[in-house]
Formats: structure tokens, C-alpha cells, sequence
């Protein structure tokens, strides 16, 4: 007999029972026929249920029979008990899918293969420096080099250059039409390695990426297709402009390929070779990635062996090129180390950024689950102690302790099951909530979280081992009931409690490490936003613009004066970029003809009145006039002070530097200003900073074009971001040859720093009110369950005099114990814990008392709250009443 | 195999070893076969029968199926599958050792 058939029988049983029954009558009247007696034939057969039952035992599945009765049993037994089993799904629901949430996060950003061929041969070059601040991992490297290592390792690999992806403003019509989509330069080779197909048109081949500047075609991604163009064919021909490059899109990709940036989706590829001509030459420019697609048969190892020692001679030979290097930073640059790692998941900065905080928030998660599970333990091991009189009537009348395990593993699994639905439709709404908060509003982090058979494999998993994670004891329990002590009543309280109490510490202690990590982030958090800034980022409005061509400092400054005049508009101010953007300048600094220093300045270049409109205070000094330019004349902080003067005051002294040509310059420096913020990172103090002048000197002493700069913006009104569109269309009318690419506020740039932070912080607060709630909810059963259990006991004292205080006492006392014993454990573990997560806080440390007494404080409150319905109930019970119904 | 006690072997043993010879016999013939064969010596009750074939139809050594004999009545009839016939070796070879070795102790005792 097939599976299939058996399977069937279980749903038909009542067919199976007729044929059995036609057989055996088949059987009797073939008796009769030959001579018997009908009533002896029939005899003969027995008791014919029996001889049924038996045989039927063999034809059916006996096994998946008794499941289906155990599952319409155990969907009656949830029935019953309503308001438990909604609370005990929801609460598992919501555990299981906040971990299903997390993996898909981590599963989508860090393990999931590209939709490429071969991923598992794709590897990626990594390189390691380091720095004063300790170890640096960093993945870039210059095209020359690219280049270099791809010819060394032909024979094993195929090394494929990529950018890293940018947002760049491009346009298919006039400058007015200006959009923004990311960009990625890719080896011409790439498509073919990558096994990806044209859906329209044709991709790159090797010769689209030979000669600089020769192949300005760009080949666009199935998704931006879809996303901008609506699947239309007719884009093929059609071309754009970037710069003043104008770009033919040649193809468009087929599948859900987007770069090899996970966390962004590319719309536009184009050859490497397209790059700017001077980027490509340059050995120091380090603005690219490199994957290692190995040749089949070949191991990573030699590869690697094959490309340290190229690496290791470019070293050798830029140490040549860089110029004066003191001997320590020479020995720090051979220090480098380069190394491969596996690509196959694509490669990106929010990888890097990401990985610590995705796999603390799925440990903080797991814990969530672990209190859920240890909660609906409990209250199945209630439930099966008020069952114990049924399961001992079973044991009685002949189920076998297998079966009545399975009874409760049934019912546990139905939960589970319920809770798994549920759970992936939280997973399915929390997962892409979580992407957005990751990256800031108008540059959003983009991940694909498929809900295939990964996120269901882990879904079943989850749920089959939460089921026997909280499915075990009760289950247990339940198939080593004593029939005859069940019955008489008298069951063995001692050693339920024991288990109870067990779980709770355990529970407790979870909820104590969440609550501890939570504080962390929190203070974290907390701290870094209250970093001072140095400066005043209220009502400011900063529009980066791009210029067609390079323009003439007078006509910055003519729109400047244009954005002056319009309403609203207090101050106006230039600078490079904003203050905190991310980007930088720095240079070497040298005072007094010595030489250069290891510690470099950071340089900003801003106009007259910027200082002021930042509301940066001088210490001495003057700001810059009109007419003044890089780089004769410079304002520098405080740090700067401390750094190249020994803390004295600045003011007329100078200092020598590199001009961005390279040649050597000296400057005076005219002011001195507090500290404020440059750069984008709260964890390092404010470093030196030079502000040198907007406009610039070129070679032969004429002011220097420039094609980028930024209007920095104060207005009167405290929703700035209002006037944003009059300003942007300000700038326009003032000179067609601007545009402006980007507007943000100073505050919004300002608090993009702490995003990682803040999604941390409120992801561990969030998950710490849920450790919180659940943790009371389960210490306030095993609370009331135990006074229901003692309630004999509690009438009898209270029969004799005891004082309420007193049963309080007694109620509570092993609890707290409990409590406590968790406490420290959960303390230990947190502590332990602080110190793989010490690169995500910032001026907290795990030792802090304060850290540790939140979350006590926090546990103790919630068992006190807990307590209180319980206690009350104890104190309540009326000896009489209690004595004369036992 | 923990079921296979030496009874129940034989039980199988009988019914494959018939079944082998008559293939598509019902359970009432297979009955009166073993009575007819043992000369009334050896009698198996109908409820050993019924639940044996089915187990054996279970285990795959036999296959049933119903079919309308000349008087127009249903009857379920079986025969040996070339599992059952590997198993019909096997049961027999065994019977042969057990019995060998029951004689032996018979007469050396």
C-alpha cells in the first residue's frame, strides 16, 4: 500500500471500516455455502469490532490517526481556554516575528547571494591599515592598481572593477530638469562574468571599457527601468547628461541584478572607463571595489598569495611617489595588509555599518522569544497541572505515555503554527520599516527582502523549535502524571514549582539583559545628541549647487546677493559643502619651516559673514573681507591651536601648507574661532580646522572658477524647509547656469549622524517595553498560580491569625528571590555582552551604576506591580469559605 | 521485527507458501486450504487470519483485490508479490533451521 493511500485512509476511515466489513461477510457467507452454521462462522470471528480495530490498525496510519484526534482535541482545549491562548499566540507572534524580521534584515544585507551566476566563486579585496585610531578595514583602491592586480591574476581570476555607487545629478532634457539616480561605473566585462542578460538592447562588453572617454554609453538596471521608463523599449537610443558628458543608454538588464552595493539599488551603469581621465590615472585615488570572480577549479588561498605580493610591490612603489614620509608612517604603510573575502553577498559601507547593530537587535530579539517561550511554558505547565486529573484517567484506561506527550506537543504546535502566520506578518511589515529607518529620508536604503523559502525555512524552524522549546516541559509533565496520585488529588506541588520558579529566574534574566543593552543605546543615543555642534543649526537651509561649467567666484557671489533680497531670507552665507555632510578636506600643516605634521587639518573653504551666520564666536581676530583668497589668509579653531601652537593665540603667526595643486604656500592666519563641528563623526573630538577663503587664487593670480559650492541660508521662519522650493527656483532665475542639487537643513545633516544610533535606541527601548510587559505577565501568573495552589494553606493561617503582611510575605518571598537570582544573572550576562558591542556605545560604559540599577530598578517595579492582584487575592481569602468548600 | 514470533511466522509462512502455489485465493479458501492441507490438523482461527493478511498486505508480501465471482458477490482475493516470494524463502529457510534444531534437541535430550 502507497503512502498515498494510507495517508487517504486516515480521512476515510469510514470506507476503510466497509470494506473490512464486506470482507468478513463475503467471508461468512462463503462458510455457509460450503456446509457451516452461520451463527458458528460469525462466532468464529470473535468480538468483530475487535478483529476490526486490529486489522485496521495495520491499514491505516495509526499514528497520523491519533494526530488528527489529538489536533480537533487540542483545538477544543484552545477553545476553552480563549483569553490564554490569544494571549499566548499574540505574545509568540510577536516574538517570532520580530526574529523573523531580523533575519530577513540580516539575511537580505549580509547572507543572501547576489543574482548572479556562480556567486560562491565571488570574492572581494580587502584591505586593513593601521592608523592611529587602531585597525582600519577599508575596501577601496585606485584603477591603476585595479589594473595591475587584474593582469597578475588572469590566469586564476577575473577581477572586475566597480565604483562605489553615488547619486548624481543627471538630466534627459534642459538643466531645469535635473534628477538624481545612482550611479555605478563598472568593468565593461562585468555583465558577461555575471552572467546577465539584455532585456532591451545590449549590455557592455570588454570593449566598451578600453580607451578614457571613448565609450559614453550606459546600460540601465531592469529596476529603474521599470521604475522611471515603465518597461518601454523605445529607451534604448535615447541618452542623458551628466556634467557635460552626454551618455547613450545602450541596454537595459534583465532580473533583479542592482549593483554590487547591497543596501542601495544602482539605476545606471557605465564603463569604467568613463571615469574622469585624472581619477584613472591616479595610483592615490582610492574610489573603486574589486571582485574576484575565481576561474573554476581554482582556490581562493593562492589567489590571494598571487595579489599580496602585487600588492605589496604597488606599495613598495607608492611609497616612492607619496613623497616625505616620516619613517613611522612609512612603516604604518607597509603595515597594510590585504586580504580577500567572500563577495558573494556584494559589498557595501552599510554591510559594514550595519552588521553589529542587525545581529545585536536579533540577539536582543532571541531573548524577547526566549521570555515568550518561558511565559507560554508556564502557562502550559498550569494548564497540564489543572489537566493532571484527565491525563491520569487516560494513563488509567490504557494511553500510553507517548501518546499523551503527543497530546500536549500537538497543542503546542497548533499555537505555534497560529503564532508563525502571524509572526511572518509582522516580519512581512516590521522588516521593510526597519530598512527605512536606516538611512536618512531622501537617500533611503533600499534592501530586497523576498519572502521565498529562506524567510519560510526559518520561519519552520523557529516555530518547530519553539514548540519544543516550550512544548517540552508541559509534554514532559504531562506523560509522567501518576495516575492514582493525580486522582486522589494530591499531586507533588513541590516539584512544579520548582520548574515555575526556574523558568521565571530564566525569564527574568532575559529581560533583565534586554533592558541593560537597551540602556545602553539609549544613553548612547542620548549622549551623542547632546554633543555640542559649536555651532547653530536653527532655520538653516543648505543648498548644494552644481554648476554646468566652472563659474567665476563674482557670480557665486551675485547669487548669493540675489537670494539676500528674497523674503524670509536673513543671511547668506557660501561654503564648499555643509558642515557635518561627510565630506572633506584636509591638508598637511607645517609651522615655521618645519616639516609637515603626521596629523593632518581639516580645510574648509567659506565666505565672508559664514562664521557669523553659524553662529561661530571668534576668540580673536577678524573674519575674512572681500577680496581675499586662498590661500593667503586663514581663520583657524581652537584645536587647531592646541594642535600646531601649542594652545597659545594664533592670531599673526603662519603656517605652510600644500595648495590644491600641490604647490607649497604660506598663510597667515587672521582669526581664531571655538571649535564647531567639521566633520561628521561625534565619537572623535572636533579636529583642527583651517577656514580659508571661498574664493581661490589660481596659478596665475586670477580667482578660480568653481562648479560646486553650497548657499548656506537663514531664514525667519522656523519651518525653513518651507521656503526650500522659492530658494531653489531663486537660484535658477538668478543664473540658468546653476542648479541646485540638494536642499537640507543644517539639523537634519546633523541629526543623520545618529541614525544607527537612534534605530538602536528605539528598537532596544521598543523591545524592552515588550521584555517588560511580558516578563510581568509571566511572573504575575506564576504568582497567582501559586497562591491558588497554597490557598489551603493561606485560609488556614489566615484561620489562626496570620497578619496581611504577613501572607504577603509568604506569597511573595520565593518570588522575589527568584527575581533577584535572575537579576544578577541577567547582570552578568549583560556585562559580558557591553564588551561585543563597546565599538556601538559612545561615553557609557557597562560598569556604570547607573546602568545597572535602571534595569533593577526597572525589574522590580514591574515584579512589585505584579504582585499586587495575587497578594490581594491572598490576603482576601476568607478561612470559612475556603476550609468548607475543600 | 520484533512482532515475527515464531507462531505468527508460521501463520505467514502457511499463507505465503499457499498463496504461491494458488494465487488469488480469498481468505475463507486460504482457510480451509490450511485446514485441508494439515488434514485437519492444523485450524486458523479467523481472527489470526484477517488481521495477518493485512498486515502482510501492509508489509507489501501480498496484494489484495476485489473482484465478482460467478454468483455475482464481491470477494477479496490475494496473491504473492515478489517481496512476499524473497519473504516466502526467507520464512521457510528459517522454519527449516528452527525445525532442524528442535529435532536435535528431541533427540539428544
Amino acid at each position: 500500500m502507497g503512502m498515498w493511500r494510507r495517508l487517504a485512509n486516515v480521512f476515510r476511515g469510514e470506507r476503510v471500516s466497509r470494506e473490512l466489513d464486506e470482507e468478513m461477510e463475503a467471508h461468512i457467507a462463503e462458510a455457509v455455502a460450503q456446509g457451516r452454521d452461520a451463527g458458528a462462522a460469525r462466532k468464529a470471528f470473535g468480538s468483530q469490532m475487535r478483529l476490526r480495530e486490529e486489522s485496521r490498525d495495520f491499514r491505516l496510519m495509526g499514528w497520523l490517526d491519533s494526530l488528527r484526534a489529538d489536533a480537533v482535541f487540542g483545538w477544543r482545549q484552545l477553545m476553552k481556554t480563549k483569553m490564554t491562548s490569544v494571549a499566548a499566540i499574540l505574545s509568540l507572534a510577536l516574538g517570532i516575528g520580530a526574529c523573523t524580521a531580523a533575519f530577513r534584515l540580516i539575511d537580505a544585507l549580509m547572507l543572501r547571494p547576489m543574482p548572479v551566476r556562480n556567486a560562491e566563486r565571488l570574492h572581494v579585496i580587502a584591505f586593513e591599515n593601521i592608523g592611529p585610531m587602531g585597525k582600519m578595514p577599508y575596501d577601496s583602491c585606485s584603477y591603476p592598481m585595479f589594473r595591475q592586480m587584474r593582469e597578475d591574476a588572469k590566469d586564476q581570476a577575473e577581477l572586475i572593477g566597480v565604483s562605489y555607487v553615488d547619486r548624481i545629478d543627471l538630466t534627459y532634457g534642459s538643466d531645469a530638469q535635473m534628477e538624481k539616480e545612482y550611479v555605478q561605473f563598472v568593468s565593461g566585462w562585468m555583465f558577461d562574468a555575471f552572467g546577465i542578460r539584455p532585456a532591451a538592447g545590449r549590455l557592455f562588453s570588454a570593449d566598451d571599457d578600453t580607451e578614457p572617454g571613448a565609450h559614453p554609453y550606459a546600460v540601465l538596471s531592469h529596476d529603474y527601468w521599470t521604475r522611471r521608463f515603465g518597461d518601454d523599449p523605445m529607451v534604448v537610443g535615447k541618452s542623458f547628461r551628466i556634467g557635460e558628458t552626454v551618455y547613450q543608454i545602450i541596454g537595459v538588464t534583465e532580473g533583479p541584478f542592482t549593483g554590487t552595493e547591497t543596501g542601495t539599488v544602482t539605476g545606471i551603469f557605465l564603463p569604467m572607463a568613463m571615469k574622469n581621465p585624472k581619477t584613472l590615472a591616479s595610483w592615490n585615488n582610492f574610489w573603486m571595489r574589486t571582485f574576484i570572480q575565481l576561474k573554476p577549479g581554482v582556490a581562493v588561498g593562492p589567489v590571494e598569495e598571487r595579489l599580496r605580493a602585487t600588492f605589496h610591490a604597488i606599495q613598495l612603489e607608492r611609497t616612492k611617489t607619496l613623497g616625505r614620509l616620516t619613517p613611522q608612517q612609512k612603516e604604518l604603510f607597509f603595515k597594510e595588509r590585504m586580504f580577500v573575502d567572500s563577495g558573494a553577498a556584494g559589498r557595501s559601507n552599510l554591510q559594514r555599518e550595519y552588521r553589529r547593530p542587525l545581529e545585536i537587535l536579533a540577539a536582543l530579539v532571541g531573548l524577547v522569544l526566549l521570555i515568550v517561550c518561558a511565559n507560554v511554558a508556564n502557562l502550559m505547565t498550569a494548564q497540564a497541572a489543572a489537566r493532571a486529573r484527565e491525563m491520569a484517567l487516560r494513563v488509567s484506561i490504557g494511553a500510553g505515555r507517548w501518546r499523551l506527550a503527543q497530546l500536549v506537543l500537538v497543542e503546542s504546535a497548533m499555537r505555534a503554527l497560529s503564532a508563525a502566520v502571524l509572526g511572518a506578518m509582522l516580519a512581512a511589515w516590521a522588516a521593510p520599516l526597519v530598512v527605512g529607518m536606516i538611512n536618512p529620508p531622501d537617500d533611503p536604503a533600499r534592501l530586497a527582502l523576498p519572502g521565498d523559502w529562506r524567510v519560510f525555512a526559518f520561519i519552520a524552524a523557529l516555530s518547530l523549535g519553539v514548540t519544543v522549546l516550550f512544548g517540552a516541559a508541559p509534554a514532559l509533565r504531562a506523560s509522567a502524571v501518576k495516575p492514582v496520585a493525580a486522582l486522589k488529588g494530591g499531586d507533588d506541588p513541590q516539584m512544579k514549582g520548582r520548574l515555575m520558579h526556574g523558568l521565571v529566574a530564566a525569564q527574568v534574566a532575559f529581560c533583565f539583559l534586554v533592558l541593560f543593552v537597551a540602556g545602553l543605546f539609549v544613553t548612547t543615543f542620548e549622549r551623542l545628541t547632546h554633543q555640542p555642534t559649536g555651532f547653530s543649526s536653527e532655520e538653516i537651509l543648505n543648498l548644494e549647487t552644481l554648476t554646468h561649467q566652472p563659474q567665476p567666484p563674482e557670480l557665486w557671489e551675485q547669487i548669493a546677493q540675489h537670494l539676500r533680497e528674497v523674503p524670509g531670507v536673513e543671511q547668506v552665507a557660501m561654503t564648499t559643502w555643509p558642515l557635518m555632510s561627510g565630506e572633506s578636506w584636509v591638508a598637511e600643516i607645517g609651522v615655521n619651516g618645519g616639516a609637515p605634521s603626521d596629523v593632518l587639518s581639516d580645510v574648509l573653504a567659506v565666505s565672508p559673514g559664514w562664521l557669523d551666520e553659524m553662529k561661530i564666536p571668534f576668540l580673536d581676530g577678524r573674519d575674512f573681507r572681500r577680496g581675499e583668497s586662498y590661500p593667503n589668509v586663514a581663520i583657524v579653531n581652537q584645536a587647531f591651536a592646541n594642535e600646531f601652537f601649542r594652545g597659545e593665540n594664533p592670531i599673526g603667526k603662519t603656517f605652510e601648507t600644500m595648495d590644491a595643486k600641490g604647490t607649497p604656500a604660506r598663510v597667515a592666519i587672521v582669526g581664531y574661532v571655538k571649535d564647531a563641528r567639521s566633520r561628521d563623526n561625534f565619537r572623535y573630538p572636533v579636529r583642527a580646522t583651517a577656514y580659508v577663503p571661498f574664493s581661490s587664487m589660481g596659478a596665475t593670480g586670477a580667482p578660480e572658477a568653481r562648479g560646486r559650492g553650497t548657499f548656506v541660508v537663514r531664514t525667519n521662519s522656523t519651518n525653513s524647509q518651507a521656503t526650500a522650493p522659492v530658494l531653489r527656483q531663486e537660484v535658477a532665475r538668478a543664473r540658468p547656469e546653476f542648479f541646485v542639487s540638494n536642499v537640507r537643513t543644517q539639523a537634519e545633516i546633523v541629526r543623520g549622524r545618529t541614525f544607527r544610533e537612534r534605530l538602536l535606541a528605539v528598537l532596544g527601548l521598543f523591545f524592552a517595553c515588550v521584555a517588560l510587559v511580558l516578563g510581568g505577565v509571566g511572573l504575575y501568573g506564576v504568582l497567582h498560580y501559586s497562591v491558588i495552589q497554597r490557598r489551603r494553606e493561606i485560609g488556614i493561617r489566615i484561620a489562626v491569625g496570620a497578619q496581611a503582611a504577613r501572607i504577603a510575605r509568604l506569597v511573595t518571598a520565593e518570588l522575589f528571590s527568584t527575581v533577584a537570582l535572575g537579576a544578577v544573572a541577567g547582570l552578568a550576562a549583560g556585562v559580558v555582552a557591553a564588551r561585543f558591542m563597546q565599538s556601538l556605545l559612545f561615553e557609557v560604559r557597562a560598569t556604570d551604576w547607573t546602568m545597572m540599577a535602571l534595569p533593577w530598578a526597572a525589574m522590580l517595579v514591574t515584579a512589585a506591580v505584579a504582585a499586587i492582584a495575587p497578594v490581594w487575592r491572598a490576603i482576601r481569602i476568607d478561612p470559612v469559605e475556603m476550609l468548607r468548600a475543600q | 521485527m520484533a512482532k515475527t514470533d515464531a507462531l505468527q511466522g508460521a501463520l505467514d509462512l502457511l499463507v505465503l507458501k499457499i498463496l504461491s502455489r494458488r494465487p488469488g485465493l480469498h481468505g475463507y479458501a486460504i482457510m480451509t486450504a490450511i485446514q485441508g492441507m494439515s488434514e485437519e490438523v492444523l485450524r486458523v482461527e479467523e481472527g489470526s487470519l484477517y488481521p495477518a493478511l493485512h498486515r502482510m498486505e501492509e508489509a507489501g508480501w501480498i496484494a489484495a483485490e476485489w473482484v465478482t465471482k460467478e454468483n455475482g458477490k464481491r470477494a477479496r482475493i490475494y496473491e504473492v508479490t515478489r517481496a512476499g516470494k524473497k519473504q516466502l524463502g526467507m520464512e521457510e529457510m528459517r522454519w527449516e533451521e528452527v525445525t532442524a534444531a528442535v529435532n536435535r534437541v528431541l533427540r539428544e535430550a
